[in-house]
């Protein structure tokens, strides 16, 4: 076995880092979206809204049901053979499409959870000194629930930042994809992947630290 | 006189909670039944009677915390009806104090306490607070205003509830067995603001099986068993000259031990 090529390491760092906020864009996109969508599909099933709770039903069942590369290529290469409108589609926003429905379904469900795990006498209180439903969603329940629901959610992202490395199957030149190609040239695929998986790394470690100072701060008001 | 309390236009007239017939069903469980009950303008009730008679679901009605399925019940002379507007304009009227506090854990003592005058009765922040804090000093918990009710005792936390209720100005005040969760040596705190509020001429319905607070400032006891109003009285006379064989044997259960 060769020695490891630390100098084409480091000097592989600031080659793939240009590739890097392609990563996170799609990956802050695909959150954003999947949580707007997450957050309506949980209301959904919390007040079981009649005709569309079925269909969230079967939305979630798909989503989770089927693996997200299936889905991506669904998206990129099945869908535009049947629908005209998407031949346009680019292998970005199909990896943004495919990372917000197939994550959505994950998020609803942890949503659904935390807001149906709020207990009833937190309602009958808000109820009790006049508030409206509306407000007591908006103030009492919503609050309450973000604080259960908010450390799977950061894993969902986290989850979400490592699987936007699928996009190089769709051909797109991301974090993943740039390391592809170099060490293709370079043939040296030790050094270029180990390079990529410690970026990787070290973007989920700083989540992280950012996941648990959030945390301190929604556990506040917990504190004794 | 009952004719004109549910129709009355000048508010300040009518009783303050008038039952009439109420029934009410959990599924087939007929939990209340043909329940009468007229409460003046600061009147003080004691309602006790034994677990699963229905005096939870019978203060619950009054704010529409439960439904009843008949019979007619008004607060303040205003009828209740399945209007939402109509629910919630009930529901501005009456205090409620739970057996476990519900307090909000995520906001401050005085966030809680500030929640419906800001949001409910759209308060400035500032008149909020203010008025706020003079109810928390009135509950002597001022000093804790700023912390958050997982860092307090349960009488503590009772009296805040309290003192949440009171903020919003309610014209009656719904007890819901309010010392039945709290250590021994905490009970005396909240029994001693609730006097204080009875004194003060607020009108209170009391769930409890605190006798002495019974004798000390309530106008009537209500003894429920099995959804009925069984029997209703002066405390005096309710204690000393029980009429119901029921009543006897309830009563020497509780005051026995
Ligand atoms: N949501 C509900 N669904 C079905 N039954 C209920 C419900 N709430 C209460 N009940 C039943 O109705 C009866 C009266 O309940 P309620 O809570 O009013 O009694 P209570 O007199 O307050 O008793 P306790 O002293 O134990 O608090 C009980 O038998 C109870 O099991
Ligand atoms: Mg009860």
């Amino acid at each position: 076995m060769n020695v490891l090529d630390v100098d084409y390491m480091v000097g592989l760092v600031p080659v793939l880092i240009r590739y890097l906020p392609l990563t996170l864009a799609m990956a802050v996109a695909g959150m954003a979206l999947a949580l707007v969508l997450a957050c309506g599909l949980a209301v959904i099933r919390v007040l079981r809204i009649p005709g569309l709770n079925g269909a969230t039903l079967l939305f979630i069942s798909f989503f989770r049901g089927t693996p997200l590369l299936v889905q991506l290529f669904l998206f990129y290469y099945g869908l535009p053979q049947v629908l005209a409108f998407l031949t346009q589609i680019n292998g970005v926003t199909a990896t943004i499409m495919g990372l917000t429905l197939h994550f959505s379904a994950y998020m609803a469900e942890s949503i659904r959870a935390a807001i149906v795990g709020v207990d009833r006498s937190q309602t009958e209180a808000a109820l009790s000194i006049g508030m409206t439903n509306g407000q007591l969603m908006r103030r009492i329940v919503l609050p309450q629930a973000t604080r259960v629901a908010v450390p799977t959610l950061m894993n969902y992202f986290i989850d979400m930042i490592k699987a936007t490395s699928l996009a190089f199957t769709l051909g797109v030149t991301e974090l993943m994809g740039a390391t592809q190609k170099e060490a293709a040239g370079s043939f040296l695929y030790f050094e270029a992947f180990i390079t990529v998986a410690i970026i990787y790394w070290l973007i989920v470690e700083g989540l992280a630290w950012f996941q648990r100072r959030l945390e301190t701060r929604l556990n506040e008001a917990y504190r004794r | 006189m009952n004719e004109q309390a549910t129709t009355a236009a000048n508010a300040d007239d009518a009783l303050m909670v008038e039952m009439r017939g109420l029934n009410k069903w959990f599924g087939d469980f007929h939990v209340l039944r043909e329940i009468y009950l007229e409460v003046e303008r600061g009147e003080r009730i004691v309602i006790c009677g034994p677990s699963g008679s229905g005096k939870s679901t019978l203060i619950r009605c009054i704010n529409h915390l439960e439904e009843f399925q008949k019979g007619d019940l008004s607060v303040g002379g205003l009828p209740m009806t399945q209007d939402v507007k109509r629910i919630e304009q009930i529901r501005r009227r009456v205090g409620m104090v739970f057996q476990h506090f519900n307090l909000f854990p995520h906001l401050t003592v005085l966030e809680n306490c500030c929640l419906s005058p800001i949001w409910v009765q759209k308060k400035p922040r500032k008149e909020a607070e203010a008025q706020a804090m003079n109810y928390l000093e009135r509950v002597q918990i001022a000093e804790q205003a700023l912390k958050y009710p997982g860092q307090l005792s349960g009488g503590q936390q009772q009296r805040v509830a309290i003192a949440r209720s009171l903020c919003m100005h309610p014209e009656v005040m719904l007890f819901d067995e309010p010392t039945s969760a709290l250590d021994p040596e905490m009970i005396k705190e909240v029994l001693d603001v609730m006097v204080e509020l009875a004194h003060e001429g607020m009108t209170m319905l009391c769930v409890t099986h605190e006798m002495g607070f019974a004798k000390t400032v309530a106008d009537r006891v209500i003894f429920m068993d099995q959804g009925q109003i069984i029997e209703e009285n002066a405390p005096e006379a309710f204690f000393n000259d029980p009429q119901s064989e029921r009543t006897q044997l309830f009563l020497s259960q509780i005051l026995g031990h």
